[in-house]
């Protein structure tokens, strides 16, 4: 099976080289041929750190981190329509309904990711062919990270036009993947998060009505419970198992925590990050309980990891490793900051209901500034003890 | 340079908003919707034109020292008439735009322009630079314009475009970002993306 893959990559190989028919589409055969097989080129010059994980094992680790919150926010969007449709053909809490609320699930969110992938590959190759890069790996994640963290009813062609706005201007524009400052699948929720605010206002989503058609009913999240002033009517629980209205896979806790788990054991994501941003909310959290001003500040700190997208943002977003800061030190800040900031922005602003999104991309910003301030004072602080040591010795001299 | 070049050179590789970046902070404000946006550009246009030429007649009698509160007080006698004028006959354009009118007193293209040229050159040239500033100001504020007021409001000048081809029926909704002044800054960077793309002389390393 695998050879005869081989052999007819071999025997078609002469025809994307320089000079063959097809030598315009270099880039994108190239990247069919790496993604069906490990290269067999080896770098000739300089010195390279020889490594199993490269890109695309990195890339596909994150999305297997994904599955769990995947398939329960799929459950989770049956889930939903079985207790607010007017209509549905099992009856609820049987096993039967159990497994059509995964189906359902996973038939509503098959267009936005068949959606997601195609418009954000389609550009990625383009700019690949114009540029005579390799296609970057990067948009493998990206593009499942999208329509996972957008309502499930949003239209697809929206989806479609925030994707192409995050590909192109959100990475592409500086010069492709590892080049973006913001996190594209962020720019990608920004962008339908302030153009088409009646379907992402974050105060209440559409759960969807029905499996083919637009119908939806509109549900009050926690978060947009809040910012109107009543608690969360979900108890706690509910809310860390993700039985709750939301974003399509966003709302499992339990689910996001098993993704953390396989990011921390291959070491792909950062476990300074995803501390420190549960550090920083959680400090800003107690902060407003102590201020204790009003029913909001008076919720108890630990409800905010629980709801929204908080701890979908720590552990996949935040820890990005392009767009996060580099340095430990910076990592440290930069986690803080964030987890403070989500928190300040959904307690202080009734507008933003989800103050996760935009913390993480403010923070992104400031993750070069924050790197550069670290690296500075580390210098400082090595000549300080150059300077130090080299006073002792003049004196020792003496 | 000739005269008829001194009003095409700021279209492409001298454009006051895409190479030189300035007059941004109006670009941002009145292009929400088409109509402000010409009125802007026209009176901006005016401003720069007849500024240039006053000054540039001035020029050899502007004492150095302080020369740039005799460019102000030229380019704040012509926006009062400007801004007088607007009330006059284009009130409703005129509340629109309220302090940017004003504004273009310290509009960067204009003291730029009156910096950099009119103080050092003849009188015809300096009315040419004018009128090539103005007007390279006014592509980027117009093609700005109708973008965010075709695609943020689904209406060009007023007149409801996008209603009434039936796109709403099916589906189509107005994009409330283009009408927030960070997408004119998105849509102008785009512009100077392409342009720089295209135009080899303007890339630096």
């Amino acid at each position: 099976m695998f050879d005869k893959i081989r052999s007819f990559i071999d025997k078609i190989k002469p025809n994307f080289v320089e000079g063959g028919k097809f030598a315009w589409l270099q880039s994108t055969f190239e990247a069919f041929e790496t993604f069906a097989f490990a290269p067999n080129t080896v770098t000739t010059r300089g010195s390279h750190v020889r490594d199993a994980v490269d890109m695309k094992r990195a890339m596909i680790t994150v999305v297997i981190a994904l599955i769990p919150a995947l398939l329960f926010g799929m459950w989770n969007i049956g889930f939903q329509t079985s207790i607010y449709a007017e209509e549905w053909p099992y009856e609820l809490g049987t096993a039967a309904s159990w497994w059509y609320c995964l189906w359902f699930g996973f038939l509503r969110m098959l267009p936005l990711i068949v959606v997601s992938y195609a418009v954000g590959l389609g550009i990625e190759f383009m700019f690949a062919q114009i540029r005579h890069h390799e296609v970057n790996e990067g948009f493998l994640v990206t593009g499942l990270l999208i329509p996972m963290i957008v309502p499930v009813t949003t239209p697809l062609w929206q989806l479609a036009l925030a994707v192409a706005f995050a590909v192109v201007l959100g990475k592409e524009v500086f010069g492709g993947s590892g080049m973006n400052f913001l996190n594209p699948a962020l720019v990608a929720r920004a962008f339908l998060f302030f153009s088409y605010p009646t379907h992402m206002s974050g105060s209440s989503v559409w759960v969807a009505a029905d499996l083919w058609g637009s119908d939806a009913v509109s549900c009050a999240t926690p978060l947009g419970e809040l910012a109107a002033g009543s608690w969360p009517s979900d108890s706690a629980w509910d809310l860390f198992i993700g039985t709750v209205t939301g974003s399509t896979c966003e709302t499992s806790v339990l689910a996001i925590l098993l993704g953390a788990v396989v990011l921390l054991a291959s070491g792909i994501g950062s476990w300074r990050i995803m501390l420190s941003v549960v550090l920083g909310g959680g400090a800003m959290g107690v902060l407003f309980n102590l201020i204790g001003a009003n029913d909001y500040m008076q919720l108890p700190f630990y409800y905010h990891f629980l709801m929204g997208g908080f701890m979908f943002g720590a552990v996949f977003m935040a820890t990005d490793p392009v767009t996060s800061a580099q340095t430990n030190k910076g990592k440290w800040i930069y986690g803080l900051l964030i987890g403070a900031f989500a928190v300040l922005l959904r307690v202080l602003n009734p507008a933003y209901p989800e103050g996760m999104m935009l913390s993480i991309l403010l923070m992104n910003c400031f993750a070069p500034l924050i790197d550069h301030c670290v690296v500075a004072s580390n210098i400082k602080r090595r000549e300080r003890r150059i300077a130090a040591v080299a006073n002792e010795r003049k004196e020792a001299q003496r | 340079m000739k005269n008829l070049d001194l009003i095409k050179f700021p279209f492409s590789k001298n454009n006051p908003i895409t190479v030189q970046v300035l007059g941004v902070c109006s670009c941002l404000a009145v292009t929400a919707q088409l109509k402000p946006a010409v009125v802007m550009a026209v009176s901006v246009t005016v401003v720069v034109a007849l500024a240039n030429l006053i000054i540039s007649l001035l020029r050899n009698t502007i004492p150095p020292r302080i020369r740039i509160i005799v460019q102000l007080v030229v380019v704040s006698t012509l926006v009062v008439l400007v801004d007088q004028f607007l009330k006059a006959y284009m009130y409703d354009v005129s509340k629109q735009l309220s302090v940017f009118v004003g504004l273009i007193i310290t509009n960067c293209i204009v003291m730029g322009r009156l910096e950099a040229f009119a103080m050092s050159n003849p009188p015809v040239p300096s009315l040419c630079d004018g009128i090539g500033n103005g007007l390279g100001y006014s592509v980027i504020l117009v093609a700005l314009g109708f973008v965010r007021e075709l695609f943020g409001s689904g209406t060009l000048w007023g007149y409801p475009i996008v209603e009434k081809l039936g796109l709403y029926g099916i589906g189509y909704e107005n994009n409330g970002l283009m009408i927030m002044p960070p997408m004119a800054l998105i849509l102008a960077g785009i512009i100077i993306w392409i342009q720089r793309t295209r135009n080899k002389d303007l890339q630096e390393d």
